[in-house]
C-alpha cells in the first residue's frame, strides 16, 4: 500500500459517507449519488422526457463535472482530446444508460444500494461483472475505438459550460412556456421532488468530481483491472465506497437488508442482471464507467463528453419509450431494447477490432 | 533491440493492455509513449509489479515517454 492506495481508498470512503448524508439532507433512498437516475432527472428538467416524477436540475452532475474541471487545471491535465469513435461512443453512452435505468442506478449507486442493505443490488453486481468480463474478452481480442487526436480549446470547454449553464438553470429555474409549466419542469411528488439543499448537493458534486479526477476513480475500471493484470488499486476505491456508505448507513439508521421494499428498486433478479451486464460492457467498451465518463468530460476529452450527451439522450429516451423501470418492475420494452442492447454492444466490440 | 509501444490517443485500458503484450512476449527493453497521466500511472504500475525498471520523461508537448528495463 503506497500514498496512491490511501488516496483512492479515502477518496471512496468520502464519497460513501457523503451520499449516506446527502440522503440525511434530502435526496431519494440509496441515492445520495447516482450519475444515471441524475443526468435522468436533468434530462426531465429539461423537457427531453415528460416523467413527472423525475424532473429536476441535480447540482451534483454539473458539479462533477467542475470539480473535475477544477482538478484538471490545478494538475496540469486539462487537454482537449478527440476523435476516438466518437458517434459508437454516443450510442455507448444511450445503451449505458438504458441498462442503469432497468437496473434503477449506475455503477455507484449500485454500491450504495449494497450499502443500504439492499440484496437485489447483489443481482445487479453479478450481471456488470459479467458484462465486464464479456468487454474485457473483446479488449483482449483487439477491440479498439481508434486514437484520440488532440483538439482545440473551445471544443474541450463545451462540458464545463454546459454545467455552468445548468448551474444557473438550477438556482435560476426560469419557465420557458408558462402552459406547459416548463421547461425548466420540476418534479412535486416522487424522486425527482426530493432534494438536498442546493448549495449543498452542489459542493458535494466539487468535492467528488475533484477527488475522483485526482484518483483517477473508475467503477467498471475496477473490475476490469483486475482481470486484466490483477490490478487492485481501483478496487480498493470500489471497497471504501461500499464500506463509507455501510458505516454512514448504518449510523443514520438507514441499513434495511432484503430484498423488498427497497427505496427505487424491484425485485425482479434477472433484470437486475442484465441490465448492469449492459452497463458493464458498454462501460469497458467506452473505457470508464458514467462516474468516470463525466470526470474525463470535464477535463477535456470530448469523445467522453459525447458519450455524456449519449447518456442524456438515453434517458430521453429511456422515459419516452417506457423502456425504464419502475418500483414494479421492469417494463416489457426495457427489457427488449436490453437485449438488443447487449447484441448491438458485442457487434461493436466484434467489428471495431484493429485489423 | 528496445520495444516500441506508441499509446498515444488510446482510451483505457489500452496502453497498459498493449504494454503487458509486450512484457508477456519477453520484451527486456520497452518504450511506451502515452498522452495521459492516468495512462503513465498505469503503465508505470504494470511494468514496476511486474518487476520492471521504469524511467519517465515528459516531452514538450505534454505526452509521456515510459522507459521500460527488465532488472538484472
Amino acid at each position: 500500500m503506497d500514498r496512491r492506495d490511501w488516496f483512492v481508498i479515502g477518496t471512496g470512503l468520502l464519497i460513501g459517507v457523503l451520499a449516506a448524508v446527502l440522503v440525511k439532507l434530502g435526496n431519494p433512498g440509496n441515492m445520495g449519488f447516482c450519475i444515471a437516475c441524475f443526468i435522468r432527472d436533468i434530462a426531465g428538467a429539461l423537457g427531453l422526457h415528460r416523467a413527472a416524477i423525475v424532473q429536476y436540475i441535480r447540482p451534483e452532475i454539473p458539479g462533477l463535472v467542475l470539480g473535475a474541471f477544477i482538478a484538471a487545471l490545478v494538475g496540469r491535465e486539462f487537454r482537449s482530446k478527440g476523435g476516438s469513435g466518437s458517434i459508437i461512443r454516443f450510442f455507448l453512452g444511450i445503451f449505458m444508460m438504458i441498462g442503469a435505468l432497468v437496473f434503477l442506478g449506475c455503477p455507484l449507486r449500485m454500491l450504495l444500494r449494497l450499502g443500504g442493505g439492499d440484496l437485489n443490488a447483489i443481482l445487479g453486481l453479478a450481471g456488470f461483472i459479467v458484462g465486464i468480463i464479456a468487454g474485457v474478452e473483446l479488449l483482449k481480442r483487439g477491440f479498439n475505438l481508434g486514437r484520440a487526436q488532440t483538439g482545440s480549446v473551445a471544443g474541450a470547454l463545451v462540458m464545463p459550460l454546459i454545467a455552468v449553464v445548468l448551474i444557473l438553470l438550477a438556482i435560476y429555474k426560469p419557465v420557458f412556456n408558462a402552459d406547459a409549466g416548463g421547461p425548466i419542469f420540476a418534479s412535486a411528488e416522487g424522486p425527482g421532488s426530493l432534494y438536498a439543499p442546493l448549495a449543498i448537493s452542489l459542493a458535494a458534486g466539487l468535492i467528488v468530481g475533484f477527488l475522483a479526477q485526482r484518483a483517477r476513480l473508475c467503477l467498471s475500471g475496477g473490475i476490469r483491472d483486475f482481470a486484466l493484470t490483477k490490478d487492485t488499486y481501483l478496487l480498493k476505491g470500489y471497497g471504501a465506497i461500499l464500506i463509507g456508505v455501510l458505516i454512514a448507513n448504518l449510523i443514520l439508521g438507514y441499513f434495511n437488508l432484503g430484498f423488498a421494499d427497497q427505496p427505487v428498486a424491484h425485485t425482479d433478479g434477472i433484470w437486475n442482471f442484465l441490465g448492469m451486464a449492459l452497463v458493464g460492457l458498454a462501460a469497458i467498451l467506452a473505457g470508464g464507467c458514467p462516474l468516470r465518463q463525466l470526470v474525463m468530460s470535464g477535463q477535456g476529452d470530448t469523445d467522453a463528453g459525447m458519450t455524456v450527451l449519449g447518456m442524456l439522450v438515453g434517458a430521453a429516451l429511456a422515459h419516452n419509450f417506457m423502456l425504464a423501470s419502475s418500483p414494479a418492475g421492469p417494463t416489457l420494452y426495457g427489457k427488449i431494447v436490453v437485449i438488443l442492447g447487449l447484441i448491438i454492444c458485442a457487434g461493436i466490440g466484434w467489428y471495431c477490432r484493429e485489423a | 533491440m528496445k520495444k516500441l509501444v506508441d499509446a498515444r490517443g488510446l482510451s483505457c485500458p489500452l496502453p497498459v493492455l498493449k504494454t503487458k503484450e509486450a512484457i508477456d512476449k519477453g520484451e527486456q527493453e520497452i518504450e511506451v509513449l502515452v498522452d495521459n497521466n492516468t495512462a503513465l500511472e498505469n503503465v508505470t504500475r504494470l511494468a514496476q509489479s511486474k518487476g520492471f525498471k521504469v524511467t519517465t520523461s515528459k516531452s514538450t508537448d505534454g505526452d509521456w515517454q515510459i522507459l521500460i528495463n527488465r532488472e538484472k
